[in-house]
């Protein structure tokens, strides 16, 4: 989901710089806030941003030729909501821009914005419609967090096509490219996404229910 | 009962995904695999010709270049070992306290 480091225009880095910050921000007190209510919640969140650092740290080869990675932001957004996700992705984006000179600095609020917030809104939207209509919690937390996933290259497509509309076809064209390329590339890795975050939902349900409760995460669904 | 499912479905799903981030390695031979935010960098040099980034990564102006392969490799591995040592280690934590009964 790295747009590389000087690959948007500088109005643009501002721009996804401006919009990212609030969300940044809240995630930032959201996340105070379950700590102050039980500090149990804190392994979980550990966990949570853990686990954003091993799946994004995997490069996996896909159908396309080409490798990708995946985000891991979708587990935090089931469990906690989306806003606290946010802190946890910048962090992993901070970690990977400054000593692997993946992504960049002018990018990162592009950057923080498609992996710690659109993506994980998605998930946490899609995980909460699933709740709602009393599916299985596994299919849930599969299709949340697989789509989640899936949406945060859509939101980097839009991103490159933004700024660097086709001569032709213009936005759209462009668009068309980018997602050819990420789309593709991602849905395998999406769905490994979806099997990983399940694997720890089931995981943390057999043997850590103490902490769910205590981030709310009721074990009935 | 409902975990000897659950084992076979934990150790299906692993397979599983196993299978996927390998196949395409067996189906697609001589594939290069870069990296696709790599091939997202083409895809602007195709609309913008002879697009230059404007900006480097910080990391290569200090090393005066890229990052050597290897090194990446360590650093990647970092990460990855960091994430797995902090989940191993609670989920340890808790697979013991449920064994001892603690865990209500």
């Amino acid at each position: 989901m790295h747009v590389m480091e000087g690959y948007l225009p500088v109005g643009h880095c501002i721009a996804w710089g401006a919009v990212s910050i609030p969300f940044v921000v809240a995630g930032f007190i959201k996340i105070k806030r379950i700590i102050a209510e039980d500090r149990k919640a804190m392994t979980i969140l550990a966990m949570a941003g853990a686990f954003v650092f091993v799946l994004s740290s995997l490069k996996i080869p896909s159908v396309t030729g080409s490798c990708s990675h995946m985000t891991g932001t979708g587990l935090g957004a089931i469990l906690f909501g989306a806003a606290p996700v946010s802190v946890l992705g910048l962090i992993v984006l901070i970690f990977q821009t400054l000593l692997l000179a993946h992504g960049g600095l002018t990018t990162l609020g592009a950057n923080t914005f498609s992996m710690a917030i659109a993506g994980p809104f998605l998930t946490a939207g899609i995980y909460a419609i699933c709740k709602k209509a009393n599916m299985n919690k596994s299919v849930s937390v599969f299709l949340a967090a697989a789509l989640g996933d899936l949406f945060t290259y859509c939101i980097t497509s839009v991103q490159l096509a933004v700024a660097y509309p086709s001569e032709a076809g213009g936005v759209m064209a462009s668009f068309g490219k980018f997602l050819g390329l990420f789309a593709t590339t991602q849905v395998p890795l999406a769905i490994i996404e979806g099997i990983l975050s399940v694997l720890i939902v089931m995981a943390l349900e057999t043997y850590a229910k103490p902490e769910l409760r205590a981030i709310g995460f009721n074990k009935e669904a | 009962m409902e975990k000897k499912s659950n084992k076979k479905l934990v150790i299906f799903l692993i397979i599983l995904c196993v299978l996927i981030a390998i196949v395409p390695l067996f189906a697609l031979k001589g594939a290069e695999f870069g990296g696709s935010d790599d091939g997202a960098g083409e895809i602007v040099g195709t609309i913008v010709e002879g697009y230059e980034p404007w900006a480097t990564p910080l990391l290569e102006n200090i090393l005066g270049g890229e990052l050597p392969g290897e090194v990446e490799s360590l650093i990647f591995c970092t990460q990855t070992g960091i994430g797995v040592g902090i989940v191993a280690f609670f989920l340890g934590r808790f697979v013991q306290r449920k064994k001892d009964g603690k865990d209500q």
